[in-house]
């Protein structure tokens, strides 16, 4: 059974890279770092549901295998199908942003970094529904980058998918999608919060394709 | 067999010679060059000459395949031009249910206009049709924030990449006095002229090149295109046993093609500038896009069509 739902989930996550690929032709842009295997976390711009696929989608196969997204448990569990698709195609660190619950989001993540797994996370917390570029971070990155200064903070833009999927629109444009990713970051000593935020989120701007007016 | 089958099976050999002579001559430069000592101009070559073996193949196979073969080639080929262009183009939320209806509408139904030959239709439907009735909807959504940019950058859109591009297709529609049904063969003469051409002027443009057709615009030179237009006339004029225009004609038909392939080039070369980038897209590894492939049959293709239908039905 547990071989089955296995195969189900490679079948199904296959299944979101080809569609993916032949609607948006995502592709990656390797401007800061190469695509080998080494643990990273991957933050990145956060506009619609499909941010997280699309990067999923264009990572290596061996990288792809050792990502581990962070997701919100409240949205990935509503379902059996969610709960199907986010912790197992996708193998999702669940976490739970209520505060009266006990089992931290950090802890969690930690965990997971300390088991070897790369992590794509979206420091802005929410959806981005505004015209801004970007959210202010929240603190998660930075606590990550204290707690691991080894792991490598990567930032990785998201293009255009507000244009192929804007909320509340049903069907989506097939226009082109590219991820871009940066060089890496990491937290300096004696570096503040805000000041690494602040220094995160630029690192993050400046991997926008160019703006064009 | 019919004697269209034999033709583009000859076609498509002919090619195929063509292309592993290319091929070898190439693998020859490459061998003789030192391995320190990188050729831009090799690579661009050679790159060049494989993504043909691609298009022979995959427009050989359509062509015996007949239309349906062809239909699907070329709605795929408008779709992922499209998908470019639209990618680079000024668009707001306001735009998003014409921007759908473009992709999954108006590409459709022209096809399906072309492939049953709706002559009346498919001339008028998106110049006309499309262009009175998409703006409309994106103004309902009301934002008049760059209106007629994002409209006009669309309609763009659509002309070149699915009203131009199906024009290749249309040729096969056309009814000429004792041609039979080898219009398919037209298709074949089209993309064979314009894109050696096109290889000509690029060689000759790089051999003795010098007077800049558009300066900071396209690497272009007046002595490349005039080579090259001359060499599509005689590759022209050599193919005309499968093509109804006789031997003057075909040369003819061959060079306008080509030189309105050439000017092409570099008006979507413009278009690219303006936008800050070097290729369309990164669809064909070390290509670009469809769009940077296909450039100069995409202005050819309605100007060839339209001079067919005038003097030749």
């Amino acid at each position: 059974m547990k071989f089955l739902r296995q195969f189900a989930a490679r079948i199904v996550g296959q299944s979101i890279r080809i569609f993916a690929r032949a609607i948006t032709a995502v592709r990656a842009d390797w401007k800061g770092i190469e695509p080998i295997p080494r643990q990273r976390v991957y933050f990145a711009n956060h506009t619609s549901n499909a941010d997280m696929p699309m990067i999923w989608s264009v990572l290596p196969p061996a990288m792809r295998r050792t990502v581990r997204p962070v997701a919100a448990a409240d949205y990935w569990l509503k379902n059996k199908l969610r709960a199907f698709v986010g912790p197992e195609v996708f193998n999702c660190v669940l976490v739970d942003r209520r505060p009266e619950v006990k089992d931290k989001p950090m802890d969690k993540i930690i965990a997971a970094l300390d088991e070897g797994a790369s992590l794509i996370i979206f420091p802005e917390g929410n959806r981005n529904m505004t015209e801004d570029p970007l959210l202010p971070f929240k603190a998660g990155l930075y606590n990550m980058g204290v707690a691991r200064p080894d792991v490598d903070l990567v930032p990785t833009w998201v293009a255009n998918l507000t244009e192929i999927m804007p909320k509340g629109e049903v069907i989506p444009l097939p226009l082109i999608c590219t991820v871009t990713f940066g060089e890496p970051i990491h937290v300096r000593e004696g570096e503040s919060k805000d000041d690494f935020l602040k220094r995160a989120s630029d690192a993050l701007l400046a991997q926008r394709p160019e703006e064009r007016s | 067999m019919s004697s269209t089958t034999t033709d583009i099976l000859l076609l498509a050999f002919g090619s195929f010679g063509i292309l592993i002579a290319l091929t070898v001559l190439g693998e020859i430069l490459r061998a003789r060059q030192p391995l320190d000592e990188p050729n831009p101009v090799l690579d661009t070559y050679m790159t060049r000459v494989q993504s043909w073996w691609g298009m022979v193949a995959f427009i050989g196979v359509a062509l015996l395949l007949g239309k349906p073969g062809i239909m699907t080639l070329f709605a795929f080929a408008s779709f992922a031009a499209l998908r470019e262009f639209l990618t680079l183009t000024t668009k707001a939320r306001a735009d998003h249910l014409s921007l759908a209806l473009a992709f999954f509408a108006v590409l459709p139904l022209q096809y399906i206009f072309v492939g049953f030959g709706w002559t009346a239709l498919y001339t008028v439907f998106i110049p006309v049709y499309a262009f009175l009735f998409l703006p409309m909807i994106s103004a309902l959504r009301g934002n008049p924030q760059r209106f007629l940019v994002r409209v006009a950058e669309t309609q763009w859109a659509l002309m070149i990449a699915v009203f131009c591009v199906s024009h290749v297709p249309a040729l096969m529609s056309l009814e000429i006095d004792g041609y039979g049904d080898r219009s398919v063969l037209l298709i074949a003469f089209l993309v064979m002229v314009v894109q050696f051409g096109d290889l000509l002027d690029f060689f000759f443009g790089r051999r003795i090149g010098k007077r800049k057709i558009a300066p900071g615009l396209s690497p272009k030179t007046w002595e490349g295109l005039i080579c090259g237009v001359i060499s599509a006339m005689v590759i022209g004029a050599m193919l005309n046993w499968i093509t109804p225009f006789g031997v003057l004609g075909a040369a003819l038909m061959a060079g306008i093609a080509s030189l309105v392939g050439m000017f092409g080039n570099i008006v979507l070369a413009a278009i690219k500038r303006d936008r800050g980038v070097k290729d369309w897209s990164h669809l064909i590894p070390g290509q670009g896009g469809f769009v940077d492939q296909l450039d100069s049959v995409i202005f050819a293709a309605p100007i060839f069509y339209q001079l067919t239908k005038y003097f030749y039905t």
